[in-house]
């Protein structure tokens, strides 16, 4: 559907011509991409509140919002100083009951829902019941902006140490099946049957608690240093710990599969080929075994990091790593609805984000990958 | 029959395999230990019963075999009734005018290096009117006799040794409990090991009146599995977290992957839109922030493990396994042998249910014994976020709750490392054994 209104636009000849480029086909593709991509974050998230709101919480966020907006603008207007408190709280009341008339709080919920789809795709997410942003706003949209690039360095860092360790670590073992280090890597597989956190608790008591090289948590020291520098060492420092035990949870078990799946691809027609010419072992990985592949690791890679995504708000937790996670662990403590409810939503449009990119990065390797009528014209 | 021999024996043929049956076989047999000796209702009384049940038990004791590491001796615990007998002699002699008197002694040997937290005495009296009077007196090694205390018990009494001020007056220290347990002539600051003995002499002034003590003393160390911030004894959640840890990850292993299973053989059986709409909702699956919505049911609705078993399996039905199975089922779909059924007229029903689906049970088992540990964990990370079942003892509420204490900072490490190897043994033993199988029932893996 999404193919033919971009085909509409663009004229036959030139779109033939233009389909060729490796740009224009990745922009193409990415464009679709996007929209049916866009179009499953919005249900995802519409599925969300519905959740939410099925015991009223998304409801309750908006009451509180408005009255606590009324109340406001009533209590700091000088032309309503002169009446009596009665006389005030009676028009707090005639104001909050036009207010939620206004915002068709009254109405059923299905009119309701889709208002509160368009407030949480525009993050417009309601006020904080108990937590403070640290610039000292109950905005839930700054609140959790502030701690995102906590967790978005920590991913960042993890996931892709992660990938390039392991693929390359696999090709390595791939060339020398049998050896002993392969062994031990078949055998250490099942560790990643653990989450993150748990590998957590064991770095911090090994070297936070008994050698003391490495803090227990945080994201820098306290105070934090004064230059720039310092400060990002210490954030490197504090970085250490979390990122190893993301790491170690996933580790062996990629590095298995990616293994097995290289010596699968290297018993092909075209690599044992490669093999008689005698080109040369680094050539023939690079160019007949990690090439080929390169779509499906991608693929596999877009599913961990996935999977990783989710687990964060516990590894944060334990490593009191100031990102989203550890803000929505804390939101459960205080039971800050419109902070879960938020945070819930922004884990579901980082998730369409991560799922978008990865299938960009899939587009621009994969040169058989075509918009879905490309060819049927 | 003969084709369960023969897969059994293929099985044994991995060591992996052995492993991980073993310690399967090794939680089984801790749950059905824990489910046989602690029933449920005595379980969760304990788990949630108060003060009154656990005043026996030191606060953040450590195990007793930690002993066994450490050339210093910490005291171990323990608590013994003049009810129960255990050790404690209790004589009564009738004496006159309706009094008696009641000796209770108790000897214990004492061969640590370090003072016990606390020395406690529980009275428990019953009379009318007239009050029971009691005296307490301490016996050490080398027989020197120390008065404790001479006071009149009411119908429930407990006498801390170190917290008595008349004590303390009398012994001229702060510290009563070293007092007890150091040679006063002696520079060394060092309890004497020895037997020493307590001795409470009663005299009740009524024909029916009694008096039964407990002595507890509180070391620094505590049973077999050690206690935590409430005094709770650790052994009981260890115990009683292996069954359920087992039966929400072997139900939500199961549920998920059959489910799965017989909606992609649905799906692409009947093809058109409803595989459409299958790959859809797998797609919307795929962003819906599977952890974040779990937190939000178990704040808004209920943290009753049921209800989250029920989410999580839900929510994971439709994974990426799902195409997965789908790839699959295209192929069989094609088959001679689902021809030859369509042909002689089988409804859809038998076609899915028994033709398509048995088929793929080779691809089945291996992934439902390798998802187990990840369900099992899903557990324990919702209690390590305080989202846990409030009634049931869990590993991961332990876990939860040492963190809450900061037990890493404190240096508390068994407090976290007890559950932790509990559950790296269900986590291992599952994943090894999911290991050997899907070798086994995917022959393609085989030679790697």
């Amino acid at each position: 559907m999404a193919t033919e209104t971009i085909t509409a636009t663009t004229g036959q000849a030139k779109r033939e011509a233009f389909a060729h480029t490796t740009l224009g086909r990745v922009l193409r593709y990415s464009l679709v991409r996007l929209v049916t991509l866009g179009v499953t974050v919005v249900i995802g998230i519409y599925l969300t509140i519905l959740i939410a709101n099925m015991g009223g919480y998304v409801d309750t966020i908006m009451r509180n919002e408005i009255r606590d907006n009324t109340t406001q603008s009533i209590l700091a207007n000088p032309a309503f100083r002169s009446l009596t408190p009665e006389a005030r709280e009676k028009l707090i009341q005639e104001k909050i009951a036009l207010e939620e008339k206004r915002l068709g709080l009254d109405k059923p919920f299905i009119s309701r829902s889709i208002k509160y789809l368009v407030n949480a795709l525009t993050l417009n997410l309601g006020r904080a019941i108990n937590m403070n942003s640290d610039s000292g706003s109950r905005q839930v949209r700054l609140i959790l902006l502030e701690r995102l690039p906590a967790t978005l360095l920590l991913a960042g860092t993890a996931d892709l140490i992660l990938f390039f360790s392991s693929v390359f670590i696999a090709l390595g073992l791939s060339r020398r099946y049998g050896s002993l280090l392969d062994k031990i890597t078949i055998a250490l597989s099942p560790t990643s049957s653990a989450p993150p956190w748990f590998y957590g608790i064991f770095l911090i008591l090994i070297f936070a608690g008994i050698l003391h090289v490495l803090p227990f948590g945080g994201l820098v020291d306290s105070p934090p240093p004064e230059t720039s520098f310092g400060y990002g060492l210490s954030v490197l420092k504090h970085l250490i710990l979390p990122a190893s035990a993301i790491i170690i949870s996933s580790f062996f078990l990629s590095v298995y599969n990616w293994r097995t799946f290289f010596l699968i691809y290297s018993s092909e027609d075209y690599v044992d080929m490669a093999r008689a010419k005698g080109l040369p072992a680094r050539d023939i990985e690079r160019r007949y075994i990690l090439r080929p592949t390169l779509p499906t690791i991608i693929t596999n890679f877009a599913l961990l990091v996935i999977s990783l995504w989710t687990g964060f708000t516990i590894t944060e937790t334990v490593f009191l790593w100031p990102g989203l996670g550890r803000t929505l662990f804390q939101a459960i403590g205080l039971y800050d609805t419109p902070v879960i409810v938020g945070s819930t939503i922004v884990y579901a449009y980082m998730l369409g984000i991560t799922v978008f990119l990865l299938d960009f990065v899939y587009a621009l390797v994969d040169p058989r990958v075509k918009v879905g009528g490309g060819n049927q014209q | 029959m003969s084709a369960l021999i023969k897969s059994t024996r293929d099985l044994l043929r991995y060591p992996s395999a052995i492993i991980g049956l073993l310690s399967i076989g090794a939680l089984l047999a801790i749950s059905a230990y824990a489910l046989v000796t602690i029933p449920y209702s005595e379980a969760t009384r304990l788990w949630r019963g108060g003060e009154d049940v656990w005043y026996q038990n030191p606060k953040y004791a450590p195990p007793a075999w930690m002993n066994f590491f450490s050339n210093e001796k910490q005291p171990v615990s323990f608590a013994v009734s003049s009810k129960e007998g255990g050790g404690m002699t209790k004589t009564v002699t009738v004496g006159e005018q309706n009094t008696s008197t009641i000796l209770i002694t108790y000897s214990f040997d004492y061969a640590y290096d370090k003072f016990p937290q606390e020395l406690i005495l529980y009275f428990k009296s019953s009379f009318q009117d007239k009050l029971p009077f009691v005296s307490v007196a301490w016996i050490t090694p080398s027989g020197e006799r120390i008065r404790i205390a001479d006071l009149a018990v009411d119908r429930t009494q407990t006498f801390r040794i170190s917290q008595d001020q008349k004590l303390q007056k009398r012994l001229k220290t702060e510290d009563v409990l070293p007092a007890l347990f150091v040679e006063p002539k002696s520079e060394s600051a060092s309890p004497v090991k020895g037997t020493y003995q307590i001795e409470i002499s009663a005299v009740t002034f009524e024909p029916d009146a009694d008096v039964d003590v407990e002595f507890v003393m509180h070391g620094t160390l505590y049973g077999p599995a050690g206690t935590d911030q409430y005094r709770r004894d650790l052994m009981l959640p260890l115990l009683w977290g292996t069954p359920i840890a087992l039966a929400f990850g072997l139900l939500a292993a199961l549920g998920t992957s059959l489910l799965t299973m017989i909606i992609a053989a649905i799906g692409s059986w009947y093809g058109g839109w409803i595989d459409e709409l299958i790959q859809r909702i797998t797609e919307i699956n795929l962003v819906l922030p599977f952890l974040a919505i779990l937190i939000m049911v178990g704040t808004f609705y209920s943290r009753s493990i049921w209800v989250i078993l029920g989410v999580t399996v839900l929510l994971s039905i439709f994974s990426g396994q799902i195409k997965t199975y789908r790839a699959v089922f295209m192929q069989s779909k094609v088959s001679p042998y689902i021809e030859a059924a369509r042909a002689y007229g089988t409804t859809d029903r038998r076609i899915i249910f028994s033709y398509l689906i048995p088929r793929m049970i080779p691809l089945l088992i291996p992934a439902l014994v390798s998802s187990v540990p990840t369900f099992v964990f899903l557990e324990a990370s919702l209690a390590v976020l305080g989202l846990g079942d409030p009634v049931l003892p869990t590993w991961g509420k332990v876990i939860e709750n040492a963190f809450a204490d900061g037990a890493l900072y404190r240096g508390l490490y068994y407090w976290v490392l007890e559950p932790a190897v509990l559950l790296m043994l269900t986590g291992l033993g599952f994943a090894m054994l999911g290991f050997a199988l899907d070798r086994i029932f995917n022959p393609r893996l085989r030679d790697i």
